[in-house]
């Protein structure tokens, strides 16, 4: 998992390193000041999946099912409302602002740099669905709980690829 | 092949019908087969390239030739570059590492056997993908197409304005299908290396090729990826209408040219250095003396490596940096030489005092150590900026990445061939075939690589279909086409001698060269589990303590 | 690391081994094949011809401008010292594979076992970096002088758009608009009249390489770049595209007159004047505008006006055509016309579907525009 992250973290830092190479020099359209409201909220719900599904993987290591479940289930929910947040943003800017992959170099880098770490969400919740599923008709147990870990490990780094896209989006870029 | 849980010897096995043999090979998770398919898809793209190859040196034999048309011979070098690079040397590559870093850990099998299949069916389709396209991407007027748009694709040639139809995409979808298989198989060499080494193997006694392999593999992880990013862009402009590299949108096209170097420039370092893995491993065997500076050899690798991803603009000097950026280039090109040139002075050290027998793989490696010292020269000058301003994009260049991908790598991956087939099929390839490929291969080599240097130094860029007459390029072309000819014949010799060994070969035992590293200590071929117990080590050669109790390395290490 | 050279002696006997004539043989025949290789790349870098005419050829060891002279010049300095450092390594290696090769007579003995040497490594290290230096210091020196050099006030001023498959040059100070062949003064060192020149793309990358009168310098669409030469030798010089831009890369060659002042002088202004109007050639003149000919190309003083091909004012003042693809001759022109892909397939003018007499009368035409 650490060889994947490593991968993952140069995927994402080349759309990171176009999208700032791009800020400022779009010859049209919307810029990010004009369209961008930062999304704190569904922020704080990523971020904290991330201590949730921390205390999920310890409670497994002990051998507390019960609690491993709920908080895994609490991580897929909070996941789940980001995945929503940022639905609901991609709306906005589409259809009240008219900002799209083609309009403009903001554009084309923001959707792809927030998109690519959407598709990594999306992959991760399916991922947590699965053992989700194994949990609820009891095949999680002690005994899985180095697999979980590794699990566990990925969406960390989903969310710290998160705290990158948000400081350069919304914090940098503005 | 063997592979039943006790050795049987070759030729007492039940005959099986083919339809199992063939399913056990598809579906197997076994390093070793793993391994051969790997070698066995390198070869058979290598056929392809070679062909390729050919066609371009027979329309260059003399100017204004008309052998085939322009459309034709941009397909071929695009292709003849993208199936070299992606589809023979990094396949074969992987698949010696594949067969042999477990073996000479002392370890069972890679740490996932199932990803590692994925990856290497990832890798052939990939190919498999590139070579559709010859019957499926609608070029211009909806004729079939292979893309043409050279290796790196530039900006703003591979955007739907200059490359309509999808012989672009082929290139774009195949290399970001085999990238990921890539990456798997990296993952898999750096999880295997860093926990499944056998007892008493600690990192300092692994052999050298395991070390440079695990530096191999983070490379990949990190050189590969930025590709995959770069065309996952170039997916976006074509389909999604995006402008990463849509000049007229203000978009850049340097920054296609960074994203790609960053990856490929990295990427010939991770072609060559498990060819200096194989050097390591053949050369002291056939002098008989362990490697010179060991410690020394795995941090100039490991320097390598890590200034490897600083240099990558030295691609681009004549793209309009600043001198700055150029000087800053040159300097980390100029300096990854030195970590290189110290490496041929330890093989050189380790040749020294020995007793040096000539037997096919050392010739091999010899040929290497000549000929990558150009390779690596020709490179120092070419970081000499203004002088690339000249050299750049021109057959100089060309003579220069050849010298280092098939002097080079090429021949220390015969040597890895003649050396190692004999653990893998139990059989000696012939010394005298192999004598006649080597130096047919060489003669030709030289015929061509020497001479191209020349041509770029007459002012001959690189791509073209044609050239004009009177530039005094026409001689020098038909030499290097004729030594062209004179190489497939070589390559012809090599299949024939793989072919008819694998037959009629003199039978090998398990240590057929006297070597000192585990997988000699397993019988040839191995079998499916590769040791009945697993070893425990002393030293960085294991056979030779065995071999010589009196006189052990771990006295001494 | 280790500290000192540790070997050792062993007697081991392991087994008789095969020691052949052939193998003694061999080793001095590839010392030998090595040396003539050597000499015959050094003898065939005498083999090149320059081309018929009075037209220079395109050997970088040929400079006539001062980019070009100082890029030889290190070009020089960098050849001699990796030449040295070949020979050391060649001779090393060489003198390895003959002295230390194995005899019959020690089959079962092992050699000395050398693990390494820190003396040894820190010496091999030190002085390759030491080299690296002074390369780059010769570098960086060389890289600054050309490209940080100052316009001075006289020089002549080129914008260069690089299309596929031809050259556009542009002379904004002097109001001309050309292609294919650029014309620049002549440079006395003394005073030295060089000429800037200005690189946009209207498309893909290219890249303006005449090897005698500059290094390389690409066209880069979205980020234009600045190259200069200051020729001091009257003549035409040869170049080409450099930079793969599509099907016919290979076809957009250069070529550049090297002018005396006079020459230059009379150049500029018959350049600078309007189309020639004949008014025997007044047929093809209405074939030219009917057509959409007037769509791609300019033609100064009428109302042909297009961009998107090469201005043909003054085509006749050209010796080829087809970005260097063809002379410059009737019959090529005719053909050009009436169908580019027999001389350039895959270039981006279309075939005009012309009869005979419309053909006839245009070329007619095109001639007159001297």
């Amino acid at each position: 998992m650490a060889g994947l992250i490593i991968a993952e973290s140069a995927i994402f830092t080349i759309f990171v390193v176009a999208y700032l190479f791009y800020l400022g020099k779009s010859l049209t359209g919307p810029t990010p000041r004009e369209v961008l409201e930062t999304p704190i909220f569904y922020t704080i719900c990523l971020l904290s999946s991330s201590l949730t599904i921390h205390f999920a993987a310890k409670s497994l290591e002990r051998d507390y099912r019960r609690l491993f479940l709920c908080l895994w289930l609490l991580t897929i929910a909070l996941g789940g409302l980001f995945l929503y947040g940022t639905a609901q943003e991609w709306h906005r800017l589409i259809y009240e602002h008219g900002l799209t992959i083609s309009t403009n170099l903001f554009g084309t880098t923001y959707y792809s740099l927030v998109g690519l770490h959407a598709f990594h969400v999306t992959a991760g919740l399916i991922m947590l669905s699965l053992v989700a599923i194994f949990g609820l008709i009891g095949r999680v147990g002690v005994s899985q709980s180095d697999r979980v870990a590794v699990l566990s490990m990925y969406w960390h780094f989903v969310d710290a690829v998160w705290v990158v896209v948000f400081t350069v989006v919304y914090v940098v870029g503005r | 092949m063997a592979s039943d849980a006790i050795t049987v010897p070759l030729g007492q096995t039940e005959a099986r019908p083919w339809v199992d043999t063939l399913h056990q090979w598809l579906t197997t998770v076994d390093h070793k087969r793993l391994g051969i398919l790997y070698m066995l898809s390198a070869l058979f793209f290598l056929a392809i390239g070679g062909v390729e190859a050919l066609i371009i040196r027979i329309q260059l034999m003399h100017s204004h030739n008309d052998f085939v048309s322009p459309e034709v011979f941009n397909r071929m070098f695009t292709m003849h570059g993208t199936t070299m690079i992606f589809f023979v040397a990094m396949p074969v590559l992987f698949g010696f590492a594949n067969y042999l870093v477990p073996l000479m850990i002392g370890a069972r099998d890679m740490a996932f056997p199932r990803l590692n299949a994925f990856s290497f069916w990832l890798s052939f389709l990939g190919g498999l993908l590139l070579y559709f396209s010859f019957l499926g991407g609608s070029g211009l007027y909806g004729a079939g197409s292979a893309p043409d748009v050279g290796w790196w694709a530039y900006a703003p040639l591979g955007a739907r304005a200059f490359s309509p139809g999808h012989s672009s995409d082929y290139w774009t979808l195949s290399l970001l299908v085999s990238g990921f298989g890539s990456i798997g198989t990296a993952i898999n060499i750096i999880a295997t290396i860093l926990c499944m080494r056998c007892p008493g193997m600690k990192l300092s006694r692994m052999p050298l090729l395991a070390w440079l392999n695990l530096v191999m593999g983070g490379m990949v992880l990190i050189a590969i990826t930025p590709l995959s990013a770069a065309q996952i862009m170039l997916l976006i402009d074509r389909y999604l209408g995006g402008h990463f590299f849509d000049t007229q949108a203000g978009g850049s096209a340097v920054l296609w040219m960074h994203f790609f170097w960053i990856f490929g420039h990295p990427e010939v370092y991770i072609l060559v250095i498990p060819a200096f893995a194989f050097l390591s491993e053949i050369i002291p065997v056939f002098s008989r003396k362990p490697i010179f500076g060991y410690p020394v050899m795995v941090a100039a690798t490991v320097a390598i490596g890590l200034v490897s991803t600083s240099v990558w603009a030295h691609h681009m000097f004549t793209i309009g940096m600043n001198s700055y950026a150029s000087s800053f280039f040159a300097i980390t090109t100029m300096a990854v030489g030195v970590p290189t040139g110290i490496k041929i002075f330890n093989w050189i050290g380790t040749m020294w005092g020995g007793k040096i027998q000539f037997k096919v793989p050392m010739l091999f490696c010899i040929g290497f150590l000549f000929q990558f010292l150009i390779a690596g020269l020709t490179g120092i000058i070419q970081s000499c900026v203004p002088f690339d301003w000249q050299l750049s994009l021109s057959y100089f260049v060309v003579a220069h990445f050849h010298y280092v991908i098939v002097g080079g790598i090429l021949f220390a991956i015969f040597g890895a061939f003649y050396y190692w087939y004999p653990k893998m099929s139990g059989r000696m390839l012939s010394e005298r075939l192999g004598k006649w490929h080597f130096w047919l291969f060489l003669i030709g080599f030289h015929m061509t690589f020497d001479v191209m240097h020349i041509p770029g130094l007459l002012g001959m860029p690189r791509r073209i279909y044609t050239y004009e007459p009177g530039r005094g390029w026409d001689t020098l072309n038909l030499i290097i086409s004729i030594g062209a000819f004179i190489q497939a014949l070589a390559i012809l010799v090599f299949v024939a001698n793989l072919v008819i060994s694998y037959f009629k070969g003199a039978r090998a035992g398990n240590d057929p060269w006297d070597a000192w590293t585990l997988e000699w200590s397993t019988s040839s071929p191995p079998p499916t589990y590769n040791f009945a117990t697993v070893p425990t080590v002393g030293s960085r050669r294991p056979l030779w303590d065995l071999k010589h109790p009196e006189d052990p390395d771990s006295r001494y290490e | 690391m280790r500290t000192l050279v540790m070997a050792r002696i062993s007697e081991v006997e392991s087994g008789r081994r095969e020691m052949s004539m052939l193998r003694r043989k061999s080793s001095t025949l590839r010392f030998l094949e090595r040396t003539i290789l050597l000499l015959f790349w050094s003898a065939a870098a005498g083999w090149a011809s320059e081309p018929k005419g009075s037209s220079h050829g395109t050997n970088i060891f040929a400079p006539a401008s001062t980019p070009a002279k100082s890029i030889a010049d290190l070009s020089v300095f960098v050849l001699v010292i990796t030449g040295i450092i070949f020979v050391v390594v060649f001779v090393l290696l060489t003198y390895a594979i003959v002295k230390f090769r194995g005899r019959a007579k020690d089959a079962g003995r092992e050699p000395a076992q050398v693990y390494g040497s820190t003396q040894i490594e820190l010496a091999w290290t030190i002085i390759p970096v030491l080299i690296v230096v002074v390369l780059f210091l010769a570098t960086a020196r060389v890289i600054h002088a050309i490209q940080d050099a100052p316009e001075p006030a006289g020089a002549v001023e080129v914008t260069a758009i690089g299309h596929q498959y031809w050259w556009e040059f542009r002379y904004p100070k002097l109001g001309i608009v050309t292609a294919n062949e650029l014309h620049v003064p002549v440079s006395d060192p003394s005073h030295p009249t060089p000429t800037f020149l200005q690189l946009l793309s209207a498309d893909t990358d290219h890249s303006f390489w005449v090897p005698e009168l500059a290094g390389k310098t690409d066209l880069i669409p979205n980020h234009p770049n600045r190259m200069w030469m200051d020729p001091q030798r009257t003549g035409v010089f040869l170049g080409q595209c450099a930079q793969y831009c599509g099907v016919e890369h290979a076809k957009m060659l250069l070529r550049v007159s090297v002018d005396a002042p006079e020459e230059f002088a009379s150049w500029v202004q018959a350049q600078q004047r309007p189309a020639v109007e004949d008014t025997g050639a007044i047929a093809g003149r209405r074939v030219f505008e009917r057509n959409a000919c007037m769509n791609c190309h300019t033609v100064g003083g009428t109302p042909a006006d297009g961009r998107f091909g090469p201005d043909l004012t003054h085509l006749m003042s050209r010796a080829t055509i087809a970005a260097g693809a063809a002379e410059n001759t009737h019959d090529n022109l005719r053909l050009w016309v009436q169908n580019p892909s027999a001389i350039k397939p895959g270039s981006l003018m279309p075939a005009m579907q012309l009869g005979d007499a419309d053909l006839d009368a245009v070329v007619s035409y095109m001639e007159t525009l001297h």
